[in-house]
């Protein structure tokens, strides 16, 4: 929304503490009416203070920083696999009027199966281990990375491409050094929702085939009963995406250096 | 030898399903190194003559031969000069102007020293790590020319290459492509719908019909510039200020604004 005027620092604080405080409030005041039983909605500080000790103290084998790398261990494996595969294959789309029609129904096809439903797939075929978790991401994060790929490569100016043919560039070149870097802002647009989607998919994969991770931890703590270790593991969850997602718009500025003439 | 053939071309393309004829039937050649340009009524397919050259699109009927070669498709034997100059925005001067050398087997120090030389031919020092959208105008067009002029084609296809250009840039650039096209004669293609930048540039100037696209007539500048020492003058007012020069920019407005009556009719 472009024409609001921006908040200052100061009304920008306070707006969003008195969004935090409002939250907060509500929860102590559902926890003290006794709206849900009380051994299923923790008090804000036993969740935090529950939050700080799983930092030390194992749960389910491991602490919450292991927990937290071992997904996040297996969050990178999955989406660098989509980014691998899904830039090449949506320039050679973009390129090859025959590659698009030969993947697309293909991908059509799948892209609309929740990355959670190859669960037990990914189980049988790869295991519990990192494997099938790895896999469920990969569902999850590559269709966005294809997409915004081949989307920002389709649309590239024709004059560039005719321009490299001819100075005498195949086609590798033309992928490479015409549609890649034209399609630069889009594809860093999808690694965003593709980074969002394959976290979720993984925290949603760790729920059912897991050995650690977060989503383990969670679902542990559900088992038992201890509803403060679900609440921290989905704090868990959201920090680290926020910082995911912080990280990609930092990168976003950065691959960017130079402007359409 | 590069001399440049249309033996009876003819495209036509398809619009909203009904078939229309672009170009209706070109015969022409232009000579090893001879300086053409083609002057026509926008719409009159002189860009599609110079695609159809260039590899870019493909004549329905007829032939292009270029040496004597059908053209299959675009190559580095012939470069093109965009009007919108079609720089790569995410490489730098340099490595624009190196794009097309990239593809050819030469060493690195062969590369940098060709690319060296038309960085200073251009007048180009100093920009070699800028970005085309931190140039104006005519130094982009300057690092497009350079870009074609590195590979030494034989034949060179320019698209109005001016015509995105303010006056005072344009002029400069018509008087530094005179003297590197004199210097250095290459076979050149060259449209333009500006009748006096096709006089000063060209050795011959082809006017072309409205749609479907002729040959209307054919002008021949090189014997009147010769005869009458244009080159000596190194500036273009002085040359467009000469009789000879408005007798031939004269008789072809005539021959121009006769297409355009034939339509309003």
């Amino acid at each position: 929304m472009a024409h609001r005027e921006r908040l200052n620092q100061g009304e920008f604080l306070f707006w969003t503490g008195l969004g935090i405080a409002s939250f907060i409030g509500f929860w102590y005041l559902s926890v003290f009416l006794g709206i849900v039983p009380r051994q299923f909605l923790p008090a804000p500080h036993e969740v935090l203070l529950r939050f700080i000790r799983l930092i030390n103290e194992p749960f389910s084998g491991y602490t919450l920083l292991v927990h937290i790398a071992s997904s996040f261990q297996r969050f990178l494996s999955g989406f660098l696999l989509a980014v691998v595969i899904g830039i090449p294959v949506g320039l050679l789309m973009a390129l090859s009027k025959y590659a698009n029609q030969i993947i697309t129904p293909f991908f059509e096809s799948i892209r609309f199966v929740a990355p959670i439903a190859w669960v037990p797939f990914a189980a049988l075929w790869f295991g519990t281990g990192i494997g099938g978790p790895v896999l469920v991401i990969f569902m999850g994060a590559f269709p966005p990375v294809l997409i915004n790929t081949y989307r920002g490569a389709i649309h590239v100016d024709k004059k560039y491409l005719e321009a490299a043919r001819m100075l005498g560039a195949g086609k590798l070149r033309l992928m490479t050094e015409v549609l890649f870097p034209a399609a630069i802002p889009s594809i860093i647009a999808g690694l965003r929702i593709s980074a969002g989607l394959g976290w979720q998919s993984l925290v949603g994969a760790e729920l059912i085939v897991a050995s650690s991770g977060v989503g383990y931890m969670m679902v542990k703590g559900q088992a038992s009963i201890q509803t403060d270790i679900v609440m921290s593991g989905m704090i868990a969850i959201g920090l680290i995406g926020l910082l995911i997602d912080v990280l990609l718009r930092r990168a976003e500025k950065f691959a960017v250096h130079y402007k359409e003439i | 030898m590069a001399d440049i053939v249309f033996d009876s071309v003819q495209r036509s393309f398809k619009q909203g399903g009904k078939e229309f004829l672009a170009v209706g039937g070109i015969d022409l050649t232009v000579k090893d190194r001879e300086f053409v340009a083609i002057v026509g009524p926008s719409g009159c397919g002189k860009t599609t003559c110079l695609r159809m050259v260039a590899g870019l699109e493909m004549p329905s009927k007829g032939r292009v031969l270029v040496g004597g070669k059908e053209v299959q498709g675009p190559g580095p034997d012939r470069a093109v000069v965009f009007q919108q100059f079609a720089l790569f925005p995410w490489k730098t001067v340099q490595e624009n102007i190196e794009f097309g050398l990239k593809s050819m087997s030469m060493s690195t120090a062969e590369k940098r020293d060709k690319t060296a030389r038309l960085v200073s031919l251009m007048g180009l020092e100093g920009y070699e790590q800028a970005y085309p959208h931190q140039l104006s105008g005519g130094m982009q067009q300057r690092v497009a020319i350079a870009r074609a002029y590195v590979l030494e084609p034989e034949v060179l296809l320019m698209d109005e290459p001016f015509g995105a250009l303010d006056a005072q840039t344009r002029v400069v650039m018509q008087e530094e492509l005179v003297r590197l096209a004199r210097k250095n004669p290459k076979t050149v293609l060259f449209i333009t719908h500006a009748v006096e930048e096709a006089v000063y540039l060209a050795d011959r100037v082809v006017v072309m019909s409205r749609r479907p696209g002729l040959i209307r007539d054919v002008i021949e500048i090189k014997p009147v510039r010769e005869k009458e020492g244009w080159d000596s003058h190194s500036r273009i007012e002085d040359v467009m200020d000469l009789s000879s020069f408005v007798q031939l920019r004269s008789q072809i407005w005539r021959l121009l604004r006769e297409q355009n009556l034939g339509i309003d009719h």
